[in-house]
């Protein structure tokens, strides 16, 4: 299997590390455009809910934290195997340089999802929400192939041997997504599930949505970043960064 | 098939080892009664060399063919052409020597004759003996056995007298000799090159 | 390929009736950490009829994770395992069988002794049966995540600290069958639904697992 041509432009480093500068502010200035009108939206003119009153406001956080963390995952474990498979290593460094993102995000939605729980169900953590379960078994596997890449000294190796764990991992994320909603299903506790109510409207809806696309562009800014980060450290001694250094200083 | 005869050949090869660049541009061939004698100080990368030789460590740069394929890719049985000696031998410490041999003949689809290798060996009388309570010059010699056990005609070899005694050191050389005499080839890695009898074809200096 | 298998095989099985010892210390340690449990609650039948189930299936997980460092980390450093990569025989079946034997000396011992266990904790009868099969189904799965686990980090000096945090997070899936499969039968409910969902994970472990294992060991060896 070859990769298309044009895909090789994203294996050079300073043609990525480049087009990363150059992407960066834009995306970072539509997330911060998009999440101030989704927060103003959201907390301001979005309706109280019926039911939970302003408690269910932090949905605007929640939900596209949440979301972020899925998506992340599969993102990672994408960039991993395309490494992987075409010894791209700038593949790899997209990879490494999501782990601590999507972990972050991961983190997010449980904490929201924590505060967002006491005034629901009058306690921070209830051990039989399949959703809060889910999200905390992601983190476990973030934090797995963090601590699995930082346990080698060897970048090359660490690279290749935390792809098979990305790729392992997204395999079975839906796995244990579908398993934990099962455990749930036959489980007689007294669950809340949150976003049931009478169908959202729009006002409510709406900033939501913004909130979502604010958030990926977010992750991509913040991806973007830690990406040239990752290509600085791993290119320390390549030509083209010194004479880019040079030419700045 | 004049692939089938091909030998070794490795060109522009870089060698790293932890991301760091041992070997640059090292290219040479080896064809039927040769062989490479790979000399240099400690950490200069022979063994590292060795192992993309054989193909267990993908090289940096360039490229390691064995009948005109990639060594990371070959087919399994062409995989039999290769044999590797490294620093580890191989072998079991809780099989005994028989059983270790045997695990590695029928490994490799091998028919040869185990009773003779061992007497050759000098490991007859401790044949039934498990690994674990033989003397480390022993368990080399036990390792040694495994290149007679397939029908390998690139021999790498990693510094193979270490903890042999002189009659261990004259047989391997007398192997080696043998073997290229019958149209094998060889790489060895070696700090004491004079005693590997015929010396190389071919030097390697890291 | 027949010939290779049972060879790897019988030669691990050997290997492992020679040093029985590690098999036995993961089993000696599920019986005393299930035991540890009556103690550390307040006495009570009932109790411990309700959590059996759990306390039984996490301490079979945790004692499992003790026997898979051996997996491949002797083959790895002796350097059997660069001589097997290196000949002919075709890696993926040396891993399926090294896995195979692994599973028969921890998993088959772990179908035995945990419903044994699990009589002490007054598991119903039908309960007992339904455990057997859903760790019969469970033990491959178990196997074959934990040689990935044992794969990852081969060429680490010391994997012990961080293959229970591989492995277990992507353990949850059967965990979750497993227990409510025995809780089901306790219950007197059919449990065809989680066994089957057991025997899919199991299907779905031993034929992909092998290639992330090989893939991890090739690159382990570099």
């Amino acid at each position: 299997m070859k990769l298309p041509r044009w895909f090789h432009r994203f294996g050079s480093p300073p043609y990525v590390y480049a087009l990363a500068g150059t992407l960066g502010p834009w995306i970072g200035g539509i997330a911060v455009v998009l999440i101030a009108a989704g927060t103003f939206g959201g907390l301001v003119l979005a309706p109280p809910d019926y039911l939970q009153g302003d408690s269910f406001r932090i949905i605007y956080i929640h939900v596209p934290s949440a979301y972020i963390s899925m998506m992340a995952y599969v993102i990672l474990a994408v960039a991993a195997a395309i490494g992987f498979i075409w010894h791209l290593k700038l593949a790899h460094a997209v990879a490494v340089s999501i782990a601590p993102i999507g972990a972050s995000f991961t983190f997010l939605a449980l904490a929201t999802g924590a505060i967002w729980g006491k005034p629901t169900w009058g306690t921070f953590w209830q051990w039989t929400d399949p959703r809060m379960m889910f999200e905390l078994l992601l983190l476990f596997l973030y934090l797995g192939y963090m601590a699995l890449r930082a346990a080698f000294e060897d970048r090359d190796k660490a690279d290749r041997v935390s792809a098979i764990l990305g790729v392992v991992g997204v395999v079975n994320v839906p796995i244990i997504h579908y398993s934990v909603i099962w455990w749930n299903s036959l489980h007689q506790g007294p669950t809340i599930s949150r976003l049931d109510g009478p169908t959202i409207t729009m006002d409510m809806l709406a900033p939501l949505l913004i909130m979502i696309v604010g958030f990926t562009f977010c992750f991509a800014w913040l991806l973007l970043s830690r990406l040239q980060g990752e290509i600085v450290e791993r290119e320390y001694a390549a030509r083209w960064l010194r004479e880019l250094v040079g030419e700045s200083r | 098939m004049s692939d089938e005869n091909a030998g070794l050949i490795a060109a522009d090869l870089g060698v790293s080892r932890g991301g760091r660049l041992l070997i640059d541009g090292l290219s040479f061939e080896l064809e039927a009664g040769d062989a490479a004698l790979v000399t240099g100080p400690n950490g200069s990368g022979k063994t590292s060399l060795l192992r993309v030789l054989a193909g267990l460590a993908p090289p940096a740069a360039g490229s390691v063919k064995w009948a005109a394929t990639e060594v990371r890719q070959l087919a399994p049985e062409a995989r039999a052409g290769i044999a590797y000696r490294g620093h580890l031998n191989g072998l079991k410490k809780d099989l005994t020597v028989r059983e270790n041999l045997e695990f590695h003949r029928a490994l490799n689809g091998s028919e040869a004759p185990i009773d003779e290798l061992l007497v050759t060996l000098g490991l007859r009388d401790v044949a039934g003996q498990r690994l674990r309570f033989l003397s480390a010059g022993q368990r080399r010699r036990a390792g040694l056995a495994m290149l007679k056990l397939g029908e390998a005609r690139l021999w790498l070899l990693d510094e193979p007298l270490t903890n042999l005694d002189i009659a261990g050191r004259r047989l391997v050389a007398q192997w080696i000799d043998e073997h290229l005499d019958a149209g094998g080839m060889a790489a060895i890695a070696s700090h004491q090159p004079d005693q590997l009898a015929g010396g190389g074809t071919l030097s390697i200096e890291l | 390929m027949v010939d290779i298998f049972l060879t790897i095989m019988g030669r691990d099985l050997k290997l492992a009736y020679r040093r029985w010892s590690e098999f036995a210390n993961p089993l000696l340690f599920f019986v005393i950490v299930a035991s540890l449990f009556p103690l550390a609650l307040s006495p009570g039948q009932a109790l411990l009829q309700s959590i059996g189930t759990g306390v039984l299936w996490v301490a079979a997980l945790l004692s499992s994770l003790l026997a898979l460092e051996g997996l491949f980390r002797g083959d790895f450093e002796d350097g059997s395992m660069e001589q097997i990569l290196l000949s002919p025989a075709p890696f993926g079946t040396v891993v399926i069988a090294k896995i195979a034997a692994h599973w028969i000396v921890s998993g088959i011992p772990l179908i035995v002794l945990v419903p044994v266990v699990a009589l002490s904790f007054q598991l119903p009868g039908e309960a007992l049966a339904t455990l057997a099969a859903a760790l019969l189904l469970a033990t491959p799965t178990l196997s074959v995540l934990s040689a990935i686990g044992a794969a990852l980090t081969v060429s680490l000096k010391s994997g012990g600290s961080i293959i229970g945090l591989l492995i277990l997070p992507l353990c949850s899936p059967m965990l979750i069958f497993g227990t409510r499969a025995t809780d089901m039968a306790a219950n007197g409910e059919p449990v065809a639904a989680p066994l089957y969902l057991l025997a899919a994970l199991a299907v779905f472990a031993i034929s992909l697992g092998p290639l992330a294992v090989a893939a991890a060991l090739r690159v382990g060896l570099e």
